[in-house]
């Protein structure tokens, strides 16, 4: 048994925390913008109005943390998912690097595509 | 209610065979009577050579972990009649080496129990004289992790444990919180080490099958979750503030 402390806190934290946030904010996005503005159910906002609401600076900040923390919560995740369900922890090295070089690469994106809207 | 039931019974007897087999037995079927009080009858009246672990008969002792029918139980709180018309299948714990018949080899846990120190840890020499006095309040904080009996289910029940056998487990991780969360106790920082590492709750993935089988409702799941955020936020103390204001 070793007792070497492990790396482990700070991705968890990352997906703990991913995982709250994406469950509280994204069913509410995906049944605004999903549902309720497609079918009519109510009243839906025009794009300049929109665009305007995402490029202020606390809405980017809002839905940048959101991208990266959803992402970081699929990357532990989906690492445990390939770990335990299909019992490949035998290639760890490479798992961990797809699983949280995959969210790393998808938070810049979100932020790219953030920047854009400014 | 029919008048007897079917136990298929799991045997393995190393020196008659290489490989497990079942032996199937007839045994009366009454109300009163759990798994454990079948496996009796067949031990007294039908086949002697049956070996398996049991002592108190009433869920405290913690050596009659079983399973029945697929599923990590106590025998002696599983009733046959529960599995009527039968048949009721009775296997020993997995996860464990088998050592004979329905009896499994639990030295893996018993060389991971002390070091977690399951024991209350004092800065300074305790003193014969002095009471250490505890509210209500402070007991609720660890008292449902004391109930546990070490009868090794939520090993047998934890998939983790099944892949990964240097994992600490969930009754050693919830006896550790027994003691972190102990107002009398100074230990925490000892204990840390082993249950912030790698075996410890972090090779935890929070299935919460222990916590589902645990006949005493320890929880040790919730115990588990609880570490991992004790563990973090140490974790992120030590790495933002300086030593001393740790």
């Amino acid at each position: 048994m070793t007792t070497k402390r492990s790396p482990e806190p700070f991705v968890w934290l990352l997906f703990s925390s991913g995982g709250m946030v994406t469950a509280l904010l994204v069913p509410v996005l995906l049944f605004l913008f999903g549902v309720a503005f497609p079918l009519g159910l109510l009243p839906a906002p025009d794009h300049a109005y929109l665009a305007s609401v995402v490029s202020h600076p606390i809405t980017l900040l809002v839905l940048f943390g959101l991208c990266v923390l959803a992402l970081f919560h699929w990357a532990h995740r989906f690492r445990y998912t390939l770990y335990d369900g299909l019992q490949l922890k035998k290639y760890s090295v490479p798992i961990t690097i797809f699983c949280y070089g995959g969210a790393v690469v998808g938070s810049i994106i979100a932020a790219i595509v953030l920047l854009r809207a400014l | 209610m029919p008048e007897t039931i079917t136990m298929e019974v799991w045997r393995y007897r190393p020196e008659h065979e290489s490989e497990p087999t079942w032996d199937a037995y007839d045994v009366p079927l009454r109300k009163e009577w759990a798994v454990l009080d079948g496996l009796n009858h067949i031990k007294d009246q039908l086949d002697g050579t049956l070996s398996y672990r049991w002592s108190c008969r009433m869920g405290i002792c913690g050596s009659c972990g079983m399973t029945v029918n697929g599923e990590p139980k106590l025998s002696c709180s599983t009733f046959l009649t529960d599995y009527a018309p039968g048949p009721v299948r009775v296997e020993p714990m997995r996860n464990f080496p088998v050592i004979r018949d329905l009896v499994v080899e639990m030295g893996d846990f018993m060389a991971k129990l002390p070091a977690v120190k399951p024991w209350l840890v004092s800065d300074d020499e305790p003193d014969e004289d002095t009471e250490y006095l505890q509210t209500p309040v402070e007991m609720d904080d660890y008292k449902r992790y004391s109930m546990c009996i070490n009868c090794m289910l939520c090993y047998s029940a934890c998939p983790v444990y099944a892949l990964d056998p240097d994992f600490i487990g969930p009754a050693a991780i919830a006896l550790a919180q027994r003691y972190n969360l102990d107002s009398r106790d100074a230990g925490a920082e000892d204990r840390r080490d082993v249950l912030a590492s790698a075996e410890g709750v972090w090779a935890c993935t929070f299935v919460g099958e222990c916590s589902v089988v645990c006949p005493k409702d320890v929880d040790p799941a919730g115990a588990i979750q609880r570490y991992k955020l004790t563990a973090a936020s140490k974790a992120v103390k030590d790495l933002l503030l300086p030593r001393g204001a740790r």
